[in-house]
């Protein structure tokens, strides 16, 4: 089960130049929410950054991550 | 598999394009089954929008193929006019920085009949068509 920090570490190893906060919502391991920020969202839609986040994890999202809130911050 | 094969996607594609706005959730308007789909639901009918809702638990297939159509992994999606808006963080985000208003505003100046809520209807209407 992923927690806090390893999603931190993929949205930012994945996302060039990204800087993320992740909490664990819930306290369960499967509820988090993260802000990221990144130049890599520049010229992108709030939909595509959002789906460049959730493209990290994959299948993972409504499976064993069953929701991921995001706050996308292009800079 | 091919479209004439997949009568959940074609009912789903359907319901997109039939209804101006379109919310999938888990759940009804009237009880909601997760926090995300309320909040989403509570967005809407605080601008006073009419919309259809679809509840995804039903079915899982519904989920499933609504995902692989709007490449979006997660359940509440708010669909307007045939687009895919988002999940519950991007429709609160533009309720509070007016866009959504001005995106659902907009379909009525523009003399649009808005679709009556459904609740759960969606739902019955694709349950049907397997």
């Amino acid at each position: 089960m992923p927690d806090a920090t390893d999603i931190k570490e993929r949205i930012e190893a994945a996302i060039p130049g990204a800087r993320a906060d992740v909490e664990d919502w819930t306290g369960g391991g499967d509820h988090f929410r993260a802000t990221v920020k990144s130049s890599a969202f520049a010229g992108l839609t709030r939909l595509e950054q959002h789906r460049l986040v959730y493209g990290v994890f994959g299948e993972e999202i409504g499976g064993p991550i069953h929701a991921l809130s995001l706050t996308t911050i292009s800079e | 598999m091919s479209e004439q094969e997949n009568p959940i996607r074609d009912a789903i594609a359907e319901a997109i394009a039939g209804n101006e706005v379109i919310l999938f959730m888990k759940g009804t308007p009237e009880m909601p089954a997760c926090g995300f789909s309320a909040r989403t639901v509570a967005a809407l009918q605080s601008l006073d929008t009419s919309f259809a809702a679809v509840d995804v638990l039903p079915d899982p297939r519904i989920r499933g193929e609504l995902s692989a159509l709007s490449q979006w992994p997660t359940i509440p999606q708010l669909f307007v006019r045939g687009e895919l808006v988002g999940g519950c963080d991007i429709v609160l985000e533009m309720l509070e920085t007016g866009e959504l208003a001005a995106l659902l505003g907009a379909e009525g100046e523009a003399g649009t009949i808005q679709t009556p809520a459904v609740a759960g209807g969606g739902a019955l209407q694709i349950e049907n068509r397997l």
